[in-house]
């Protein structure tokens, strides 16, 4: 069964820096010894029930959402530029693999900086997904991307350390761009489901969507086999 | 859990945390009854934000007022723009009218949360870019400007509005004006990502910083092809409130 990001393996970073790593990443914050509290009652994390994946608590279940977010999109654009559908234009293949290639360094990232706090790497069920469509493809390739967005935003507030708060910052705008850039592909220039739609952004306020962490595991569940389990994030 | 004893621990770890934790504590007994502005799926909107005017601290006004000068200048070139009959937007216009629109909502959404502490709009001025309304091409660079330095600023601004529904907000903002700014740049024909510092025409300033490569670790060592193009593309970076009103003071902002 193929894993979500088949080359891992290849890029010789693992989890092997581990917890030090991310008390390095913790430690420059104004309220890491917060953060490290949180961090140590981690250790005492009980076994996920029904062998679901356990995100973890606090900032460390934040990251692993949105490392579960990565793994999906890495898998999903992979997939795509192994198995183009038919008619895709040069330009097109080009910005797949483009978006696959900066999807791929948030997750080396969001692995390096949980260690071995990470989630293991999860198996992507695309059975909803017609990969020789291209309007199944865009459609499905937006809809993770909102999905992301939507994700970060809900999460900002529940983010206890200032440093993967400022790192979901510089994140969630290219997630954004992703999006606006799949859904243009999609509805070229549409005031009603293009890169900014009234489909997405409220038509009175302006504003993008925000998810908290249950919503968005129960909209990315679909898509993969494991079970996965955020009942240890934080709730409001 | 001891909400008092916790902050006094944040304290003791950290002398400068007293003055960051005092406004979003006294706020967190504010609304302890309000759970609601956080229920699951909700996007945290205008009646979140204004029902809680009247607790607002000093710090959360600035934040929100910056925000608000410049939701009026991008309101204000995308609405002189389109009253010009004679502008040519080409197959464009649909792009601009949803653009203008949700800048628009931006400016009521943060004039209504802010209430009386409102800043005045200022008077605006175009003419360091004497044929933005009659050079289509022209109008796309600064549109392109407004649009980054905007996801910038907001960006630059969420560490003050930390753990507090503010930042959801403003979040929510900072996205729409990501996805302009991708859509900007696809009519110019370039790249939706912020390539290095390349300026592409724009004043240097707007993306002064942004061929950084280092997020805790240098991105580039931990994958094969993590080239400075691809790092650089897919992390965007913060200005401050400093450098952003240096790019939008020509402009009229003060």
């Amino acid at each position: 069964m193929s894993k979500l990001f088949p080359d891992a393996s290849e890029t010789g970073l693992r989890a092997s820096l581990g917890r030090r790593t991310f008390l390095r990443f913790a430690g420059i914050s104004s309220v890491s010894a917060l953060t490290l509290a949180t961090l140590a009652c981690d250790d005492h994390r009980p076994a996920p029930l029904n062998g679901a994946v356990d995100l973890g608590a606090g900032d460390v279940g934040i990251m692993n959402l949105a490392y579960s977010q990565e793994q999906l999109e890495v898998a999903f654009y992979s997939q795509v530029v192994q198995t183009p559908y038919s008619g895709i234009t040069p330009e097109e293949l080009a910005f797949f693999t483009d978006l696959r290639d900066r999807e791929r360094t948030h997750l080396e990232l969001f692995k390096y900086l949980l260690g071995d706090k990470a989630i293991p790497m999860l198996t992507p069920n695309f059975s909803s997904v017609n990969f020789s469509s291209r309007e199944s493809v865009l459609k499905t390739g937006h809809t993770f991307e909102d999905l992301g967005v939507a994700a970060l935003n809900g999460a900002g507030r529940l983010v206890t350390d200032m440093e993967l708060l400022a790192l979901s910052g510089k994140i969630v705008s290219v997630e954004a761009r992703h999006a606006a850039l799949l859904r243009d592909l999609l509805h070229p220039k549409s005031p009603a489901l293009g890169f900014a739609g009234d489909d997405i952004i409220t038509t009175d306020t302006g504003l993008d969507r925000a998810f908290l962490p249950p919503q968005v595991v129960m909209m990315a569940q679909p898509f993969i086999q494991q079970k996965i389990s955020a009942e240890r994030l934080p709730k409001a | 859990m001891n909400i008092f004893q916790l902050f006094s621990d944040i304290e003791n770890v950290d002398a400068d945390a007293s003055d960051k934790l005092s406004y979003y504590s006294r706020r967190y007994f504010l609304r302890k009854g309000t759970k609601a502005a956080t229920a699951v799926a909700l996007p945290v909107a205008l009646a979140s934000i204004t029902q809680e005017a009247f607790a607002q601290s000093t710090e959360v006004q600035e934040v929100l007022n910056f925000a608000l000068k410049l939701e009026y200048l991008e309101e204000d070139f995308y609405q002189r723009a389109l009253s010009q009959a004679t502008f040519d937007f080409g197959a464009d216009r649909p792009v601009f009218e949803q653009i203008h629109k949700h800048e628009a909502s931006h400016v009521k959404l943060l004039q209504t949360a802010l209430g009386a502490a409102a800043a005045p709009k200022p008077a605006l001025k175009y003419d360091a870019f004497p044929d933005v309304f009659s050079n289509y091409q022209t109008f796309l660079i600064v549109a392109q400007a407004f649009e980054d330095t905007g996801v910038r600023a907001y960006k630059g601004q969420a560490p003050k509005l930390y753990k507090l529904p503010e930042l959801t907000t403003a979040l929510q903002i900072h996205a729409v004006e990501a996805r302009h700014a991708a859509e900007v740049r696809r009519l110019r024909e370039g790249r939706v990502w912020v390539t290095k510092n390349e300026s592409d025409g724009a004043p240097a300033a707007v993306y002064a910083g942004e061929e950084n490569t280092v997020q805790k670790v240098d991105v580039r060592t931990l994958g094969p092809g993590f080239s400075d193009i691809v790092v650089t593309e897919a992390f965007d970076e913060p200005l401050t409130k400093e450098a952003v009103l240096a790019i939008v003071q020509p402009f009229g902002v003060v």
